[in-house]
Protein backbone atom coordinates (compact mmCIF):
# COMPACT_ATOMS: atom_id res chain seq x y z
CA UNK A 1 0.00 0.00 0.00
CA UNK A 2 1.54 3.76 -1.26
CA UNK A 3 -0.03 6.27 1.14
CA UNK A 4 1.21 10.15 -0.37
CA UNK A 5 1.98 13.44 2.09
CA UNK A 6 2.57 16.92 1.18
CA UNK A 7 5.10 18.68 3.18
CA UNK A 8 6.94 22.30 2.59
CA UNK A 9 10.49 21.61 1.44
CA UNK A 10 13.01 23.50 3.68
CA UNK A 11 16.10 22.57 1.51
CA UNK A 12 15.27 20.67 -1.78
CA UNK A 13 16.37 17.54 -3.50
CA UNK A 14 14.84 13.95 -3.87
CA UNK A 15 15.78 10.57 -1.97
CA UNK A 16 14.35 7.51 -1.57
CA UNK A 17 15.78 5.54 1.79
CA UNK A 18 14.18 3.12 4.35
CA UNK A 19 12.19 4.74 6.74
CA UNK A 20 13.64 5.24 10.23
CA UNK A 21 11.03 6.65 12.78
CA UNK A 22 11.55 8.45 16.02
CA UNK A 23 8.14 9.43 17.77
CA UNK A 24 9.65 11.72 20.29
CA UNK A 25 12.01 14.61 19.77
CA UNK A 26 15.40 14.39 18.24
CA UNK A 27 18.19 15.04 20.55
CA UNK A 28 20.51 15.75 17.52
CA UNK A 29 23.75 15.91 19.92
CA UNK A 30 23.02 12.94 21.91
CA UNK A 31 22.06 11.16 19.20
CA UNK A 32 25.46 11.89 16.69
CA UNK A 33 27.93 12.68 19.10
CA UNK A 34 29.33 9.55 19.76
CA UNK A 35 29.14 8.24 16.37
CA UNK A 36 30.90 11.44 14.80
CA UNK A 37 33.75 11.24 17.62
CA UNK A 38 34.56 7.71 17.11
CA UNK A 39 33.91 7.29 13.61
CA UNK A 40 31.52 4.85 13.42
CA UNK A 41 30.24 4.13 9.98
CA UNK A 42 26.61 3.10 10.51
CA UNK A 43 26.56 6.45 12.27
CA UNK A 44 24.50 4.54 15.39
CA UNK A 45 22.17 6.86 17.49
CA UNK A 46 23.95 7.13 20.95
CA UNK A 47 20.85 8.56 22.71
CA UNK A 48 19.91 6.37 25.14
CA UNK A 49 16.70 8.56 25.98
CA UNK A 50 15.30 8.17 22.52
CA UNK A 51 14.11 3.87 22.81
CA UNK A 52 12.81 4.09 18.74
CA UNK A 53 16.03 5.14 17.75
CA UNK A 54 18.77 4.12 20.88
CA UNK A 55 21.58 1.91 18.46
CA UNK A 56 19.96 1.98 15.35
CA UNK A 57 21.94 3.08 12.23
CA UNK A 58 21.22 6.07 10.83
CA UNK A 59 23.07 6.73 8.02
CA UNK A 60 21.54 6.51 4.46
CA UNK A 61 18.21 6.23 6.61
CA UNK A 62 14.88 8.62 5.76
CA UNK A 63 14.75 9.80 9.31
CA UNK A 64 10.93 11.03 9.76
CA UNK A 65 10.66 12.77 13.25
CA UNK A 66 8.27 15.46 15.04
CA UNK A 67 11.35 17.81 15.25
CA UNK A 68 14.41 18.03 16.88
CA UNK A 69 15.63 19.28 20.68
CA UNK A 70 18.14 19.64 23.05
CA UNK A 71 21.36 21.61 22.54
CA UNK A 72 21.55 24.88 20.86
CA UNK A 73 24.99 22.99 18.87
CA UNK A 74 22.20 20.90 17.56
CA UNK A 75 22.68 22.65 14.27
CA UNK A 76 26.38 22.86 13.95
CA UNK A 77 26.56 18.68 14.47
CA UNK A 78 23.75 18.13 11.87
CA UNK A 79 26.00 20.37 9.67
CA UNK A 80 29.03 18.70 10.87
CA UNK A 81 27.43 15.24 10.11
CA UNK A 82 26.77 16.04 6.59
CA UNK A 83 29.59 17.45 5.84
CA UNK A 84 31.74 14.16 7.05
CA UNK A 85 29.03 12.34 4.65
CA UNK A 86 27.29 10.91 7.53
CA UNK A 87 24.18 12.32 7.14
CA UNK A 88 20.54 10.49 6.47
CA UNK A 89 19.25 10.08 3.09
CA UNK A 90 16.39 12.66 4.14
CA UNK A 91 14.83 14.36 7.09
CA UNK A 92 10.88 14.84 7.23
CA UNK A 93 9.77 16.02 10.11
CA UNK A 94 5.97 16.10 11.32
CA UNK A 95 5.80 19.61 12.75
CA UNK A 96 7.09 23.00 11.23
CA UNK A 97 10.60 22.78 11.44
CA UNK A 98 12.29 23.75 14.66
CA UNK A 99 15.46 26.29 14.63
CA UNK A 100 18.21 24.31 15.13
CA UNK A 101 17.44 21.44 13.12
CA UNK A 102 16.76 24.60 10.04
CA UNK A 103 20.12 25.79 10.86
CA UNK A 104 21.73 22.63 10.51
CA UNK A 105 19.67 21.68 7.39
CA UNK A 106 20.52 25.73 6.03
CA UNK A 107 23.98 25.48 6.77
CA UNK A 108 24.62 21.98 5.09
CA UNK A 109 22.72 22.63 1.92
CA UNK A 110 25.47 26.66 1.64
CA UNK A 111 28.30 24.78 2.89
CA UNK A 112 28.73 21.40 2.29
CA UNK A 113 28.05 19.04 -0.88
CA UNK A 114 25.98 16.89 1.11
CA UNK A 115 22.85 16.17 -0.20
CA UNK A 116 19.84 15.94 1.93
CA UNK A 117 16.38 17.26 1.65
CA UNK A 118 14.41 18.60 4.50
CA UNK A 119 10.58 18.72 4.32
CA UNK A 120 8.38 20.04 7.71
CA UNK A 121 4.78 20.31 8.53
CA UNK A 122 3.77 16.35 6.75
CA UNK A 123 1.45 16.69 9.46
CA UNK A 124 0.87 13.76 12.47
CA UNK A 125 -0.76 11.18 10.47
CA UNK A 126 2.70 11.05 8.42
CA UNK A 127 4.38 9.66 11.74
CA UNK A 128 1.97 7.76 12.79
CA UNK A 129 1.47 5.69 9.17
CA UNK A 130 5.49 5.54 8.45
CA UNK A 131 7.16 2.74 10.12
CA UNK A 132 11.07 1.26 10.30
CA UNK A 133 12.26 0.22 6.85
CA UNK A 134 8.91 1.26 5.36
CA UNK A 135 10.19 2.37 1.91
CA UNK A 136 9.96 6.44 1.82
CA UNK A 137 10.84 9.02 -1.81
CA UNK A 138 11.01 12.41 -1.40
CA UNK A 139 10.43 14.31 -4.27
CA UNK A 140 11.73 17.74 -5.37
CA UNK A 141 8.71 19.62 -4.63
CA UNK A 142 7.99 18.14 -0.79
CA UNK A 143 5.48 15.46 -1.68
CA UNK A 144 6.81 12.48 0.62
CA UNK A 145 5.58 8.74 -0.77
CA UNK A 146 5.63 6.08 1.82
CA UNK A 147 5.20 2.18 0.73
CA UNK A 148 3.92 -0.47 3.26
CA UNK B 1 12.07 38.34 1.85
CA UNK B 2 12.34 42.38 1.84
CA UNK B 3 16.26 42.87 1.52
CA UNK B 4 17.92 46.41 1.89
CA UNK B 5 19.73 48.03 -0.69
CA UNK B 6 22.51 47.16 1.25
CA UNK B 7 22.04 43.56 2.19
CA UNK B 8 20.50 42.91 -1.86
CA UNK B 9 24.27 43.83 -2.19
CA UNK B 10 25.64 41.57 0.04
CA UNK B 11 23.79 38.47 -0.68
CA UNK B 12 25.27 39.49 -4.63
CA UNK B 13 28.39 39.23 -3.72
CA UNK B 14 29.58 42.72 -3.60
CA UNK B 15 31.52 41.87 -0.47
CA UNK B 16 33.14 38.64 -2.25
CA UNK B 17 31.70 35.35 -2.43
CA UNK B 18 32.12 34.11 1.61
CA UNK B 19 30.01 36.71 2.61
CA UNK B 20 27.25 36.32 0.24
CA UNK B 21 26.69 32.39 1.35
CA UNK B 22 26.71 34.26 4.88
CA UNK B 23 23.87 36.25 4.24
CA UNK B 24 22.32 33.68 1.93
CA UNK B 25 22.25 31.51 4.79
CA UNK B 26 20.90 33.65 7.38
CA UNK B 27 17.97 34.37 4.21
CA UNK B 28 16.84 30.54 4.07
CA UNK B 29 17.58 30.69 7.75
CA UNK B 30 14.95 33.72 8.11
CA UNK B 31 12.16 32.46 5.07
CA UNK B 32 12.32 29.00 7.51
CA UNK B 33 10.17 30.97 9.64
CA UNK B 34 8.27 33.30 7.33
CA UNK B 35 10.57 36.31 8.39
CA UNK B 36 9.74 39.36 5.85
CA UNK B 37 13.08 41.36 6.53
CA UNK B 38 16.26 41.46 8.46
CA UNK B 39 16.78 43.55 11.55
CA UNK B 40 19.81 44.60 12.75
CA UNK B 41 22.19 43.29 16.15
CA UNK B 42 22.19 45.99 18.06
CA UNK B 43 23.93 44.22 21.19
CA UNK B 44 27.44 45.57 22.30
CA UNK B 45 28.24 41.76 22.24
CA UNK B 46 27.47 38.56 20.59
CA UNK B 47 27.67 35.09 22.11
CA UNK B 48 28.84 31.52 20.55
CA UNK B 49 28.01 28.10 22.23
CA UNK B 50 30.90 26.76 20.63
CA UNK B 51 34.06 26.72 22.40
CA UNK B 52 35.28 22.80 22.61
CA UNK B 53 38.11 21.82 20.84
CA UNK B 54 36.93 18.29 19.69
CA UNK B 55 38.86 16.79 17.07
CA UNK B 56 35.65 15.28 15.09
CA UNK B 57 34.29 19.49 14.54
CA UNK B 58 36.62 19.73 11.32
CA UNK B 59 34.28 20.68 9.28
CA UNK B 60 33.19 23.71 11.83
CA UNK B 61 37.51 25.08 11.65
CA UNK B 62 37.74 24.38 7.63
CA UNK B 63 33.99 26.92 7.35
CA UNK B 64 35.63 29.74 9.89
CA UNK B 65 39.20 29.40 7.63
CA UNK B 66 37.15 30.02 5.23
CA UNK B 67 35.59 32.91 7.20
CA UNK B 68 38.61 34.34 8.27
CA UNK B 69 40.66 34.16 4.49
CA UNK B 70 37.72 36.28 3.64
CA UNK B 71 37.66 38.84 6.39
CA UNK B 72 34.08 37.94 7.31
CA UNK B 73 34.97 38.20 11.12
CA UNK B 74 32.32 39.41 13.50
CA UNK B 75 31.42 43.08 13.74
CA UNK B 76 31.04 42.85 17.61
CA UNK B 77 33.21 41.28 20.26
CA UNK B 78 31.56 38.66 21.68
CA UNK B 79 31.86 35.60 24.46
CA UNK B 80 31.60 31.61 24.41
CA UNK B 81 30.54 28.83 26.42
CA UNK B 82 32.90 27.71 28.63
CA UNK B 83 36.49 25.98 27.83
CA UNK B 84 36.12 22.01 28.08
CA UNK B 85 39.78 21.07 30.51
CA UNK B 86 40.59 21.64 33.61
CA UNK B 87 43.58 19.53 35.18
CA UNK B 88 42.38 20.28 38.71
CA UNK B 89 39.33 18.28 38.11
CA UNK B 90 39.15 14.52 39.29
CA UNK B 91 40.05 12.29 36.40
CA UNK B 92 41.98 9.44 35.45
CA UNK B 93 45.27 8.91 33.64
CA UNK B 94 43.24 6.94 31.26
CA UNK B 95 39.90 9.80 30.63
CA UNK B 96 42.94 12.52 30.46
CA UNK B 97 44.61 10.62 27.29
CA UNK B 98 40.79 10.55 25.98
CA UNK B 99 40.39 13.98 27.03
CA UNK B 100 43.59 15.12 25.21
CA UNK B 101 42.57 13.03 21.99
CA UNK B 102 38.72 14.17 22.46
CA UNK B 103 39.70 18.14 22.54
CA UNK B 104 43.19 17.93 20.33
CA UNK B 105 41.97 20.95 18.36
CA UNK B 106 41.10 23.40 21.26
CA UNK B 107 43.97 25.19 20.73
CA UNK B 108 43.41 25.95 16.99
CA UNK B 109 39.96 26.79 17.65
CA UNK B 110 40.73 29.11 20.23
CA UNK B 111 42.91 31.01 18.27
CA UNK B 112 40.07 31.13 15.25
CA UNK B 113 37.65 32.58 18.04
CA UNK B 114 40.36 35.40 18.97
CA UNK B 115 40.97 36.34 14.99
CA UNK B 116 37.29 36.43 15.27
CA UNK B 117 36.47 38.51 17.79
CA UNK B 118 36.47 36.75 21.18
CA UNK B 119 35.82 39.60 23.77
CA UNK B 120 39.01 38.37 26.12
CA UNK B 121 40.78 35.01 27.23
CA UNK B 122 38.29 35.20 30.39
CA UNK B 123 35.02 35.51 27.81
CA UNK B 124 34.41 31.73 28.26
CA UNK B 125 31.24 31.10 30.33
CA UNK B 126 27.81 30.15 29.43
CA UNK B 127 26.77 33.23 32.11
CA UNK B 128 28.13 35.99 30.06
CA UNK B 129 25.37 38.01 31.28
CA UNK B 130 26.55 38.25 34.72
CA UNK B 131 27.79 41.48 35.32
CA UNK B 132 31.30 40.67 36.64
CA UNK B 133 31.44 38.51 32.96
CA UNK B 134 30.67 41.50 31.24
CA UNK B 135 27.90 41.07 28.54
CA UNK B 136 24.86 42.26 29.80
CA UNK B 137 22.39 42.86 27.07
CA UNK B 138 19.95 45.85 27.69
CA UNK B 139 16.32 45.42 27.26
CA UNK B 140 14.80 45.49 23.75
CA UNK B 141 18.05 45.08 21.84
CA UNK B 142 18.39 42.62 19.52
CA UNK B 143 20.94 39.59 19.70
CA UNK B 144 22.73 36.80 17.62
CA UNK B 145 23.54 34.34 20.28
CA UNK B 146 23.45 30.72 20.88
CA UNK B 147 23.46 28.83 24.28
CA UNK B 148 20.15 28.03 25.27
CA UNK B 149 20.40 29.05 29.09
CA UNK B 150 22.26 32.24 27.94
CA UNK B 151 18.95 32.71 25.13
CA UNK B 152 16.31 32.42 27.85
CA UNK B 153 18.08 34.95 30.50
CA UNK B 154 18.46 37.58 27.78
CA UNK B 155 15.03 37.44 26.99
CA UNK B 156 12.94 36.66 30.08
CA UNK B 157 15.18 38.29 32.88
CA UNK B 158 16.96 41.13 30.71
CA UNK B 159 14.06 41.71 28.03
CA UNK B 160 16.49 41.36 25.05
CA UNK B 161 15.47 39.81 22.03
CA UNK B 162 17.43 37.03 20.52
CA UNK B 163 16.02 33.64 18.81
CA UNK B 164 17.02 29.77 19.92
CA UNK B 165 19.52 30.01 17.50
CA UNK B 166 22.35 27.17 16.83
CA UNK B 167 26.08 27.43 17.17
CA UNK B 168 27.68 28.84 13.62
CA UNK B 169 24.45 30.59 12.80
CA UNK B 170 24.85 32.97 15.84
CA UNK B 171 28.14 34.16 14.41
CA UNK B 172 26.95 34.81 11.02
CA UNK B 173 24.79 36.90 12.25
CA UNK B 174 27.56 38.55 14.23
CA UNK B 175 29.14 38.49 10.95
CA UNK B 176 26.66 40.41 9.06
CA UNK B 177 25.26 42.66 11.73
CA UNK B 178 21.74 41.45 11.14
CA UNK B 179 19.32 38.29 11.76
CA UNK B 180 15.85 37.65 10.78
CA UNK B 181 12.93 39.00 12.29
CA UNK B 182 10.80 35.83 13.60
CA UNK B 183 9.75 34.26 16.75
CA UNK B 184 11.09 35.79 20.21
CA UNK B 185 12.09 38.91 18.04
CA UNK B 186 8.23 39.94 17.02
CA UNK B 187 6.17 41.51 19.71
CA UNK B 188 3.39 38.58 18.88
CA UNK B 189 6.04 35.79 19.26
CA UNK B 190 6.68 37.23 22.91
CA UNK B 191 3.40 36.47 24.64
CA UNK B 192 2.38 33.91 26.78
CA UNK B 193 1.14 30.41 25.05
CA UNK B 194 0.40 28.83 28.75
CA UNK B 195 0.45 29.82 31.91
CA UNK B 196 1.98 27.86 35.08
CA UNK B 197 0.19 27.66 38.59
CA UNK B 198 3.02 27.51 41.26
CA UNK B 199 1.16 26.16 44.11
CA UNK B 200 3.82 24.28 46.29
CA UNK B 201 4.31 24.17 50.05
CA UNK B 202 8.03 25.63 49.55
CA UNK B 203 9.67 27.58 47.26
CA UNK B 204 10.57 24.83 44.69
CA UNK B 205 14.28 23.74 43.53
CA UNK B 206 14.31 26.32 40.36
CA UNK B 207 16.25 23.10 38.05
CA UNK B 208 13.11 20.81 39.17
CA UNK B 209 10.62 23.62 38.45
CA UNK B 210 12.48 24.28 35.12
CA UNK B 211 12.36 21.04 34.46
CA UNK B 212 8.64 20.16 34.59
CA UNK B 213 7.84 23.59 33.21
CA UNK B 214 9.76 22.87 30.00
CA UNK B 215 8.74 18.81 29.72
CA UNK B 216 4.92 20.22 29.47
CA UNK B 217 5.15 23.44 27.88
CA UNK B 218 8.01 22.12 25.05
CA UNK B 219 8.76 25.24 23.01
CA UNK B 220 6.19 27.59 23.86
CA UNK B 221 6.34 30.49 26.12
CA UNK B 222 5.44 30.30 29.54
CA UNK B 223 3.81 33.07 32.23
CA UNK B 224 4.49 32.08 35.52
CA UNK B 225 2.49 32.99 38.94
CA UNK B 226 2.73 32.30 42.62
CA UNK B 227 6.64 32.06 42.67
CA UNK B 228 6.49 35.88 44.50
CA UNK B 229 5.34 34.34 48.27
CA UNK B 230 8.99 33.31 48.10
CA UNK B 231 10.88 35.14 45.58
CA UNK B 232 11.30 38.95 45.57
CA UNK B 233 9.85 40.86 42.97
CA UNK B 234 12.48 42.64 42.60
CA UNK B 235 14.77 41.37 40.42
CA UNK B 236 18.17 41.38 43.14
CA UNK B 237 20.84 39.14 43.42
CA UNK B 238 18.67 35.87 44.49
CA UNK B 239 16.09 36.30 42.36
CA UNK B 240 18.14 36.47 39.49
CA UNK B 241 20.09 33.40 40.07
CA UNK B 242 17.15 31.15 40.94
CA UNK B 243 15.62 32.46 37.60
CA UNK B 244 18.69 31.54 36.07
CA UNK B 245 18.93 28.28 37.05
CA UNK B 246 14.84 27.60 36.31
CA UNK B 247 15.15 29.12 32.45
CA UNK B 248 18.66 26.55 32.09
CA UNK B 249 16.18 23.87 32.97
CA UNK B 250 12.94 25.40 30.56
CA UNK B 251 15.47 25.52 28.07
CA UNK B 252 17.30 21.99 28.13
CA UNK B 253 14.19 20.31 29.62
CA UNK B 254 12.25 21.41 26.90
CA UNK B 255 13.28 24.25 24.14
CA UNK B 256 11.51 27.44 25.87
CA UNK B 257 13.69 30.38 24.42
CA UNK B 258 11.29 33.10 27.04
CA UNK B 259 9.24 32.82 29.83
CA UNK B 260 7.79 35.52 31.95
CA UNK B 261 7.25 35.83 35.99
CA UNK B 262 3.82 37.18 37.27
CA UNK B 263 5.54 41.33 38.42
CA UNK B 264 9.11 39.98 38.30
CA UNK B 265 10.20 40.16 34.91
CA UNK B 266 10.40 42.96 32.41
CA UNK B 267 7.70 42.28 30.10
CA UNK B 268 5.67 41.16 32.81
CA UNK B 269 6.12 43.69 35.04
CA UNK B 270 5.00 46.38 32.69
CA UNK B 271 2.42 44.61 30.49
CA UNK B 272 0.67 42.68 33.09
CA UNK B 273 -1.62 39.42 32.03
CA UNK B 274 -2.06 41.22 29.06
CA UNK B 275 0.95 39.13 27.69
CA UNK B 276 -0.87 36.02 27.99
CA UNK B 277 -2.78 34.82 24.63
CA UNK B 278 -6.43 34.19 25.48
CA UNK B 279 -7.32 30.78 26.19
CA UNK B 280 -3.70 29.72 27.25
CA UNK B 281 -3.95 26.41 28.53
CA UNK B 282 -3.11 26.01 32.30
CA UNK B 283 -0.15 23.82 34.20
CA UNK B 284 -0.62 23.34 38.09
CA UNK B 285 2.58 22.68 39.83
CA UNK B 286 1.84 21.63 43.26
CA UNK B 287 4.54 19.22 45.32
CA UNK B 288 2.76 15.89 43.68
CA UNK B 289 3.55 17.19 40.41
CA UNK B 290 6.91 18.10 41.11
CA UNK B 291 7.52 14.69 42.88
CA UNK B 292 6.36 13.19 39.22
CA UNK B 293 8.89 14.51 37.32
CA UNK B 294 10.96 14.04 39.51
CA UNK B 295 10.17 10.29 39.42
CA UNK B 296 10.25 10.30 35.80
CA UNK B 297 13.92 10.89 35.35
CA UNK B 298 15.84 7.90 34.10
CA UNK B 299 18.64 6.70 36.10
CA UNK B 300 21.51 5.45 33.67
CA UNK B 301 24.44 4.35 35.65
CA UNK B 302 25.16 0.81 35.43
CA UNK B 303 24.85 0.39 39.28
CA UNK B 304 21.93 2.37 40.12
CA UNK B 305 23.73 2.04 43.77
CA UNK B 306 26.62 2.99 43.96
CA UNK B 307 28.74 5.54 45.62
CA UNK B 308 29.18 8.61 43.61
CA UNK B 309 32.47 9.81 42.87
CA UNK B 310 32.23 13.03 41.62
CA UNK B 311 29.58 15.92 42.50
CA UNK B 312 29.25 18.68 39.95
CA UNK B 313 27.41 21.98 40.39
CA UNK B 314 27.52 25.35 38.49
CA UNK B 315 25.38 24.22 34.81
CA UNK B 316 24.91 27.05 34.28
CA UNK B 317 28.09 28.93 36.04
CA UNK B 318 27.21 29.90 39.44
CA UNK B 319 26.66 33.65 40.46
CA UNK B 320 29.02 35.64 42.91
CA UNK B 321 26.05 35.08 45.84
CA UNK B 322 25.50 31.55 45.12
CA UNK B 323 29.55 30.81 45.38
CA UNK B 324 29.31 32.75 49.04
CA UNK B 325 25.89 31.28 49.88
CA UNK B 326 27.11 27.81 49.24
CA UNK B 327 30.33 28.13 50.68
CA UNK B 328 28.52 28.54 54.01
CA UNK B 329 25.92 25.42 53.55
CA UNK B 330 28.92 23.44 53.19
CA UNK B 331 30.45 24.05 55.75
CA UNK B 332 27.44 24.26 57.89
CA UNK B 333 26.59 21.14 56.94
CA UNK B 334 30.13 19.66 57.25
CA UNK B 335 30.29 20.80 61.14
CA UNK B 336 26.77 19.21 61.88
CA UNK B 337 28.29 16.12 60.01
CA UNK B 338 31.45 16.50 62.10
CA UNK B 339 33.56 16.33 58.72
CA UNK B 340 35.96 18.44 57.31
CA UNK B 341 36.14 17.73 54.00
CA UNK B 342 33.68 17.04 51.59
CA UNK B 343 32.41 13.35 51.57
CA UNK B 344 32.56 13.18 47.52
CA UNK B 345 34.94 14.81 45.26
CA UNK B 346 33.20 18.42 44.37
CA UNK B 347 33.41 20.60 42.01
CA UNK B 348 31.75 24.22 41.42
CA UNK B 349 31.79 25.65 38.23
CA UNK B 350 31.85 29.60 37.16
CA UNK B 351 32.79 32.22 35.09
CA UNK B 352 36.42 33.04 34.99
CA UNK B 353 35.47 36.66 35.73
CA UNK B 354 33.01 35.35 38.99
CA UNK B 355 35.98 33.30 40.02
CA UNK B 356 38.33 36.51 40.52
CA UNK B 357 35.69 38.30 42.41
CA UNK B 358 35.06 35.54 44.77
CA UNK B 359 38.94 34.65 45.11
CA UNK B 360 39.26 38.58 46.18
CA UNK B 361 37.30 37.27 49.14
CA UNK B 362 37.88 35.52 52.58
CA UNK B 363 35.03 33.18 51.08
CA UNK B 364 37.70 31.67 48.85
CA UNK B 365 40.07 30.31 51.22
CA UNK B 366 36.93 28.94 53.31
CA UNK B 367 35.53 27.28 50.26
CA UNK B 368 38.64 25.46 49.28
CA UNK B 369 39.27 24.44 53.32
CA UNK B 370 36.30 21.88 52.21
CA UNK B 371 37.74 20.35 49.74
CA UNK B 372 35.75 21.75 47.19
CA UNK B 373 37.60 22.55 43.76
CA UNK B 374 36.09 25.60 41.82
CA UNK B 375 36.56 25.65 37.99
CA UNK B 376 35.50 27.48 34.87
CA UNK B 377 34.64 24.66 32.67
CA UNK B 378 31.48 23.27 31.42
CA UNK B 379 30.79 20.05 33.51
CA UNK B 380 29.27 18.84 30.02
CA UNK B 381 32.33 18.76 28.42
CA UNK B 382 34.38 16.56 31.22
CA UNK B 383 31.18 14.10 31.22
CA UNK B 384 31.36 13.96 27.21
CA UNK B 385 34.41 11.48 27.37
CA UNK B 386 33.28 8.41 27.37
CA UNK B 387 35.16 7.10 30.98
CA UNK B 388 33.28 9.89 32.63
CA UNK B 389 29.77 8.82 31.13
CA UNK B 390 30.69 5.51 33.49
CA UNK B 391 31.74 7.09 35.87
CA UNK B 392 27.90 7.71 39.02
CA UNK B 393 28.57 11.71 39.27
CA UNK B 394 25.33 13.56 41.08
CA UNK B 395 24.49 17.55 39.93
CA UNK B 396 22.01 19.89 40.69
CA UNK B 397 21.71 20.61 37.47
CA UNK B 398 18.55 19.20 35.78
CA UNK B 399 20.36 20.58 32.05
CA UNK B 400 23.81 18.51 32.51
CA UNK B 401 21.32 15.33 34.13
CA UNK B 402 19.46 15.52 30.29
CA UNK B 403 22.14 15.71 28.46
CA UNK B 404 24.51 13.54 30.34
CA UNK B 405 24.31 10.14 32.77
CA UNK B 406 24.98 12.34 35.80
CA UNK B 407 21.94 11.90 38.39
CA UNK B 408 20.03 14.59 39.55
CA UNK B 409 19.21 15.41 43.30
CA UNK B 410 17.81 18.46 44.75
CA UNK B 411 19.80 21.41 46.40
CA UNK B 412 19.07 19.68 49.85
CA UNK B 413 19.72 16.09 48.57
CA UNK B 414 22.86 17.37 47.06
CA UNK B 415 24.16 19.28 50.30
CA UNK B 416 23.52 15.83 52.86
CA UNK B 417 25.34 13.97 50.31
CA UNK B 418 28.64 15.64 49.80
CA UNK B 419 28.98 16.68 53.65
CA UNK B 420 27.05 13.34 55.29
CA UNK B 421 27.18 10.57 52.94
CA UNK B 422 29.45 9.80 50.13
CA UNK B 423 32.50 6.79 50.39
Amino acid sequence: MTKTFQGRVVTPGAAKAPALVSRGGFNTLASYQMALMFGDKQVKCGDQNNPDLYHKPMIGKALCLPETIGSTTGGMVLYCACALGKQPACMLFSKPIDSLAASGAILAANWTEASMPVVDSLGEEFLAYVKDDMTVSVAEDGTVTVEG
Amino acid sequence: MILTKEQRAMLEGRQGETMAKVVKTLVMYGEAFGAERMVPVTSRYGHTVISFGIGVMRPVYQLYDQLLSANAVSRQPFSADPRPLDKNIPSSLLQDLVFKVMYSQQDRYEEQLRKLGLMGEDAYTCACYLPEAGNVPQRGEILSWAESSAVVYANSVLGARCNRNSGIIELMGSIAGFVPEFGLLTDDGRRADWIVEVRTSTLPDAQLLGSAVGMKVLEKVPFVRGLDRWLSRELNERTCAYLKDFGAACASNGSVGLYHIEGTTPEAADLGETIIRENAPVYVVDDEELQRVKDSYPCIWQDPDAVPKLCFMGCPHMTLGQLREWTDRVEEGLRAAGNKKVRIPTVFTTAPAVKAEFEKTEDAARLKATGVVLSTICPLMYMNNPLSKKMPVITSSNKLRTYSSARYYSDEEILAKITKEGK
